[in-house]
Parts: C-alpha cells; structure tokens; sequence
C-alpha cells in the first residue's frame, strides 16, 4: 500500500477515535474508549471482511459480483432458519443448533453462487444483471418467508418470534485477552475470529499456491491459461461458489452471531461496502481488511456516539442525531470510491465473458 | 539422427468452417532440427492448419502423425504433453505475473499446492543459459518490451519439453534488431535438436531463416520448396496465385505547395518524459516525406501529436497555411488531414460497429450523412458500397463488425475512408504492418497515387525497405530528434542505418534543405 493511502486512512481513523475519545472523556479514559471502540471495529467489520473475500475469490477469477449483498441477506435468513428449527422445533440444544445454523448459511451463500455462475459463466448473461438478480431475489424470497413463516396465519410460530437459541458465543483467546484493558480486543465472537484468519489463509491461498496463481490466471487472462490447458470454466466455477462460502458465513454473523433475530433487509447494503473495500484493497485480502476496518471503525463511531450521548457538548448537537452518524459509513464509502484513494487496477478480465 | 527423421506429419488435413474451407487436404511434415517455414496470405488457412496441430481445432478430416504414430490431438494438454509448443501471434503472457509466474502456468512445481517460485526460476535460468534466451524470472512481463516478451513465450515452451515449436507470425510485432536476435535463437535451438514452424508472410526472413519453405494459398498448399532454389518473386506469385511487382513503380515526384510545417515540436510521453525533443520539418504537397527509425523512438508519439490525439509542450503545428498547434482531431481533420493510424484497431476502427459506420467515422456529422443531426442511414450504405468496390474490401457485407474483418481488409476500410475524402495531407503510420504481400502492393500504390493528385504524405514506418521504396525524402528519427534529412535516391541502406543508430555523417546534411 503507497503512502498516500495509508496517510487517507491513519487520517480517518485518527478523527473518528479522536471524536469519541474527546466526547468520552470525562467518563472514560481514553485507553478504555479507544479499546472498546477496536472491539467493536473488528466485531462490526466482519461482514465486510468477509463479503470482501467473497469478492476477491470472485473477481480474481474474472467474474464480477455484485450479488454479494443478496447472498448474505437469504445466508442470514436460511442460515437463522435453520437454527431456529433445529432449537424450538427438534428441540436441540443451542451449541449445536448455531453449528447447524453456520452450516445452513454457508450452503445458502454457496447455491446463490451456483446460480450466479450458471447466469453469468454458462448462459453469459451480463454479471452485473446476474448480481442484481441474486440481489432482488434474496430480498424477495427472505422478505416474503419472514413474513409467511412468523406471521402468517397458521405459521409455525403464531406471530411469535423466538428469541432461542440466541447467538454465538465469544472465545476467549489465552494470553492476548488477558491482557489487562487492552485484552478486551480480542474477546471476539467465533464469525469474527474465523474472518481475521480467512484473510490470511485467502492471501496465502491467492498468492503461494498453485489454486490462486490459476486462479488469478483466468481473471487476467482466460485465453492464456486455456492455452496452457487450464479449465477456465471449472476455475471460475469453483472461485465463484467459494466465495458464495464466504458470503453465506457473512451472513451468519447477522443472525448467529451479532443479534438473534432476522429483519427484513438486514444487511442493510453492507455487501455494497463490501465490493467497496475490495476495490479499496486493490483486490488483496490484506488490502480489503485494512478497508473493511476504516469502515468498521466508522460503525464503531456511530455506536459509541450513540452510547456517550449526553456528553456530546452543544456546538455539535448534530451528532446527536443518529440518523446524521448513522451516515459515516455511506458517506465514507462514496468519498472513497470518488477516487481520493488514487488508482486501483481490477484484475484484465474481471466481468469479461470467456468465450473459445 | 540424421537430418531426414520426421517428427511431425500432418496429412491431408481438411477443416470447413461455416461457409469456409479452411484447410484443403493440407499435408506438410517437419523434420528434426530443421525450421520449416510456412509462408502464406492472411486467409490461407496456415493459423487454421497450427489450431489443428496445437489442439485448439478438430480436423474434419486427415491425421496427425508424431514420430511415425499417429496421434490425436484434443487440446492443447494433449500437444503439450506430445512434445509441441506455440507461440501465439498475441502473446499468452499474464502482464500482471512474473516471468516465473506465467512460465509455469498450468506446469506449476508444488509441494503440497505450495508454489515453488525458486525452483522454477532456477530451472528459467538453466534453459535461458542453455538455449541462449535472455530472460529474468523475477521481471513483471507487463514491463518487458515485446523482443523479451516472445523469448518468454519461447522458454514457456521449452519448460515444457518441447522438441518441436510452432511461431506464429513471431516477426509481426518486433524491430529489425528484434527479428535478428530470435533468428539467431531460432538457429540456436535447432541446433540443440528443436523442430521449428515458422508462420510468417514476410518473404526475405523466409528465405534467409528456413530450411524448407511450404507455401500455402486459398486453403491448399501450394508447394515446398527449399531457400536456394527460389527468389522473391517467385514466393510471392506462389503465395498470391499471380505475378506480384514488389518494387513500387513510381514517377518522380513533383513538390508544390508546403501542406505541413512543423517547427521545434516537443511532446511528452505518458510518463511525462520528453520524447520528441524540438522536432523540425516541412511535407510538400505531392511529395511523400518518409519518417525511418527504430521502433520507439518517438514516431508513435510525433504522429499522435500532428494529429491532434496528444497534447505538445512546445513547438508549432501548421497545416496547409493554418496553425493547429494544440488543437483536437476534429478541426485538424477538417483542415485537409487523412490519418492512417498505427494501431489500427484501437485508433483506426471502432471493431464493434459495422464496416459501413467505420467508412463515416471521419464525416458522419456532415451532409450527406445527416441531416439536421439525423443519420441517413442509405446515404452512409451508398457510401460502404461504394468504398468497398473501389477499394476492394474483402467483406461478406458493409453490415458486418468489423472485427470479423481480416487485418488486411481492416486496412482497406481505414484506407477507403481516408483516402477517399478530399484531403491535403496524408498521415500513414506502420500502413502495411501486419499484413500480407496482396495487400502490401496495394496499399503502396494507393499512397503513391495520393501523392500524384497532389497531397502531401507523410509516412511513418519501422520498415527500412518501405521508406525506401516510397519516399521522395527520407528523414531519420533517433531518440525523439531528427538526426538528418535527406533525398531518397541519395540515402543507401547503409547511411540511413548509421542514422538510425544515432551516428551523424556530414556529407548527408546539405540534403537536408527542403527543396523549392
């Protein structure tokens, strides 16, 4: 990463945490709120994080996808579903009911991928028309389920949603989380955890293995790989299902892992934010984490704001006002992608139809 | 091992495509250690008979036969794994990898899935020193120049055992210097026992290259001959199916009015680094003013920049008495210019529109071909059909992409719009490059007839023989400057190539006074 980027967001970063640290002041010390506020950065970012490694397996094998949203949104609905049935109506214990939950989830985000490479690898239908598709269909199908499975008459349930099994619990890391203070950084939930760590195994799967030089191969230059007798079709396949995976576990942590319950349209263009910290990242796990953070941090400044409320002096009453913070994140993702990031290069083929 | 053993046979390959027949029961065999060459017209099915060898084809009919067994070729893992290799025409190089990287594709040394980059850029090293190929493992391929970039292509081969290597027109894209050093690699592997197809259509390398010469016309081979028993026009009239005159005939020119005046023109090149470095000049009309130099050293950038497609840093731009320094396309355009670009396809066509809109793409605007901002679809018709007969475009129909178009007929449709305007200069840069000796002959007659109606031309090429045979004067371009100027029938290939190495002799500046 150049300077100039990392100047961008050491500059961002500085002025959310200072914002809250200034507010927060004379209730917390400063060491506390700025913990507190990474905890809950890297507990919000892990949707990004993740829709953002969706993205990379993806457009690294040259297919564009903007579906990412719709495939947490029905992971999240399925993937809750699923536990719920498994808690209230077979009468599992919660543990295993999430597991299954975690499960359900990762397949859902896995067969809206198979249809988004079926659109857009084998019928060549245009990505972005295929992306929207999942993303309309995810909103429809979640949104009517909801309504029909929890309120309808004769639903299952009465009218009444079940609170059970209630959500993933948070690991303790030994040594780091026993750290006086600062330990409480890493007292993180099981979603987000795996996340930080799929970022790692994503950079080393993309660039030391023989999988993501293949990979990366048939999102440059398919023709080329052909040649050299690799199925671009197969790659582009198993990449795109992939990240259909990670989508689906981004979406369990709305529903297994953040709060447990499901709301119509949760996910709230959180996918968008996603593609947007991909691109941020120059298509490198590490990159989009770095992204996926700025922009967790900015939810971080929303929430806390929301949480020092009293305190917020008069000169800027306008923060007090949740609807204006709850903006941060948008508008942080729409000055970012105007450019003041400099240029990012997707990969050659990325969205480019492969045709012998 | 004597010199006789075949190593690769194909016999009597046929291969239709829709309404085509591509291959015509093609029989061609190659011998060990020997470079065959395959010499043909854009068209005549020699890339068609390779795609068959190499596994990107199925025959319709006839066999192929690797060392005396015949063998069946489903894709390019099965050529691959028999032994062949291919260096394609546009390189099959990843920009954003390492040598390594792309070297190993689809080949990849592992342990446990782990890339071994070490292990492959030793092995790089080892066939870069055996085979005489200077290549870094480490180097990004995008920043490689094109000479490098085949010798990766060549080594991509090599990696892979291979013992026979087919080019596919490998000279089209490099520099007289560049097309020397792969002649000496090419002898460098025979040598070492590598078979070579060598597809070109270019005439002297074949005969100065190939062992054995096979040409190929409509589909069918024409004959295989050896170097010593043949000439020039004798490949050329085997190629075309008729007599070809090399030499372009032509009157001697007769100057009149200055058309372009160009004075201490500087520009800049992407990177901001000056390329044209106070470039000063005059084109007359009726004279063609030829532009000789190596590749790359400001002849992409001077002609962007007379035509209006980069911005200068200094200097003045006067066309035929008016001053279009700095301005757009359109005003120069509109001034009397006719603009043969160097890449034809991304400056010359729009490859997705048909040949009939490409022929407007200079004057759509204008009456005839709209009125009151409405296209007229007949008259811009009329037009294509017109063009297309009197320029002899090769095309189905003027409804017709054209990137359906060989590269030949491409040319032709660039040619027929911009010749056909009426025009004061005549911008050609690289005109013929890419294409085969048909269209070769007939784009130089065209330029030599524009300059007999009295436009002025101003030719770029990288082809010495080209300047030569066109221009009435010569300047050479060295390093963004112009190392001299002078008169056609006075410049030998030998003081041009000293100028051209940026060596100045001093007996050759007095031609360089523009004439009256």
């Amino acid at each position: 990463m150049d300077w100039r980027r990392f100047a961008i967001i050491a500059l961002i970063i500085v002025v959310m945490f200072g914002t809250v640290v200034l507010i927060g002041t004379s209730q917390n010390s400063p060491l506390v709120i700025i913990t507190s506020m990474m905890a809950t950065t890297i507990a919000v970012a892990t949707p990004l994080t993740l829709g953002a490694l969706s993205g990379i397996y993806c457009e690294r094998a040259g297919v564009v996808n903007i579906g990412i949203e719709g495939m947490m949104l029905g992971a999240a609905f399925f993937g809750w579903l699923a536990a719920i049935y498994m808690n209230t109506i077979f009468h599992y214990p919660a543990m295993p009911s999430l597991i299954v939950g975690v499960i359900a989830a990762i397949i859902t985000g896995g067969l809206f991928a198979l249809l988004h490479a079926v659109l857009s690898i084998t019928f060549k239908v245009d990505q972005i028309i295929g992306g929207t598709v999942i993303n309309i269909l995810a909103a429809g199908i979640t949104g009517f389920l909801n309504r029909q499975l929890f309120f309808g008459a004769g639903s299952v349930f009465h009218g009444q949603i079940p609170n059970a099994p209630g959500v993933l619990p948070t690991i303790h890391i030994p040594l780091l989380a026993d750290i006086p203070t600062v330990g409480r950084i890493f007292e993180q939930q099981p979603i987000a955890i795996s996340a930080i760590l799929l970022v790692i195994i994503t950079h080393f799967v993309l660039f030391r293995t023989r999988w993501g030089l293949r990979t990366r191969a048939v999102g440059e230059h398919p023709r080329a790989a052909d040649t050299v007798g690799i199925n671009v079709i197969r790659m582009r396949y198993m990449n795109v299902i992939i990240g259909g995976f990670l989508a689906g576990l981004g979406g369990a942590y709305f529903t297994l892992e953040a709060i447990s319950s499901f709301e119509a349209n949760m996910t709230n263009g959180r996918g968008f934010i996603a593609l947007a910290a991909m691109i941020f990242g120059n298509w490198t796990p590490f990159g989009a984490w770095t992204a996926a953070l700025v922009f967790g941090a900015a939810q971080a400044l929303q929430i806390n704001l929301q949480f020092f409320r009293e305190l917020i002096p008069p000169q800027l009453a306008v923060l007090q006002n949740s609807y204006v913070v709850g903006l941060a994140p948008y508008l942080l993702t729409m000055l970012i992608l105007t450019g003041i990031i400099g240029k990012t290069i997707p990969p050659a083929a990325d969205g480019k139809v492969y045709e012998k | 091992m004597t010199a006789n053993d075949i190593v690769l046979e194909a016999n009597e390959i046929t291969k239709h495509f829709p309404g085509v027949l591509a291959n015509d029961h093609v029989s061609i065999d190659l011998r060990k250690g020997e470079i065959h060459a395959l010499l043909g017209e854009n068209g005549a099915g020699k890339t068609t008979l390779m795609n068959i060898l190499y596994g990107l084809y199925k025959p319709d009919s006839g066999q192929v036969v690797l060392n005396g067994k015949s063998i069946v070729i489903h894709s390019p893992k099965d050529s691959i794994e028999a032994g062949i290799g291919m260096v394609h025409q546009h390189f099959m190089l990843i920009p954003a990898f390492s040598v390594a990287e792309n070297i190993m594709l689809g080949d990849e040394t592992t342990h446990a899935g782990v890339l071994d980059i070490k292990a492959v850029s030793q092995r790089v090293r080892e066939l870069s020193h055996q085979y005489g190929l200077e290549v870094d493992p480490d180097a990004k391929v995008g920043q490689l120049s094109v000479g490098a970039q085949q010798r990766v292509e060549i080594v991509k081969t090599l990696y892979r055992n291979a013992n026979i290597i087919i080019l596919d027109e490998p000279t089209a894209v490099l520099t007289p210097q560049e097309t020397e050093d792969l002649f000496r690699i090419m002898r460098q592997l025979t040598a070492r026992g590598v078979s070579i197809i060598f597809i070109t259509h270019k005439l002297k390398e074949v005969l100065a290259v190939a062992d054995r010469i096979t040409v190929m016309r409509a589909g069918r081979v024409a004959g295989t001959v050896k170097p010593k028993e043949t000439n020039e026009p004798k490949l050329a009239s085997m190629m075309v199916g008729r007599e070809v005159i090399l030499t372009v005939q032509k009157q001697p020119a007769r100057p009149k009015d200055e058309v372009l005046r160009v004075e201490d023109l500087r520009v800049l090149d992407d990177r901001d680094l000056e390329v044209i470095r106070g470039v000063s000049f005059d084109v007359r009309s009726g004279e063609i003013f030829g532009i000789a130099g190596v590749q790359g050293n400001g002849q992409t950038q001077l002609a962007e920049a007379l035509t209006g497609l980069r911005p200068m840093k200094n200097g003045k731009v006067i066309m035929a008495g008016k001053d279009v320094s700095g301005k757009p396309p359109r005003p120069i355009i509109e001034t009397g210019l006719a603009h043969i670009p160097e890449d034809r396809q991304r400056h010359g066509l729009v490859l997705s529109y048909s040949v009939a809109d490409n022929m407007v793409l200079c004057n759509y605007y204008l009456e005839p071909f709209a009125r009151g901002g409405v296209l007229q679809q007949e008259k811009v018709d009329e037009n294509a059909r017109r063009l297309i007969r009197d320029f002899d475009v090769r095309t189905p129909s003027p409804y017709v992409p054209t990137s359906k178009l060989s590269g030949g007929n491409q040319q032709k449709v660039i040619v027929a719009r911009e010749l056909s305007r009426p025009v004061k200069l005549l911008i050609a840069s690289q005109p013929t490059r890419g294409l085969d000796v048909g269209s070769i002959e007939y784009i130089h007659k065209e330029i030599v007839a524009m300059r007999d109606r009295g436009v002025g031309v101003l030719l770029i090429s990288a082809e010495l023989d080209e300047i030569m045979a066109l221009s009435d004067r010569i300047a050479v371009m060295y390093q963004g400057q112009i190392m001299d100027v002078v008169k056609a029938n006075e410049a030998t290939k030998e003081s041009l190539g000293l100028l051209m190495a940026g060596i100045k002799s001093s007996e050759t500046a007095e031609a360089a006074a523009p004439r009256p």
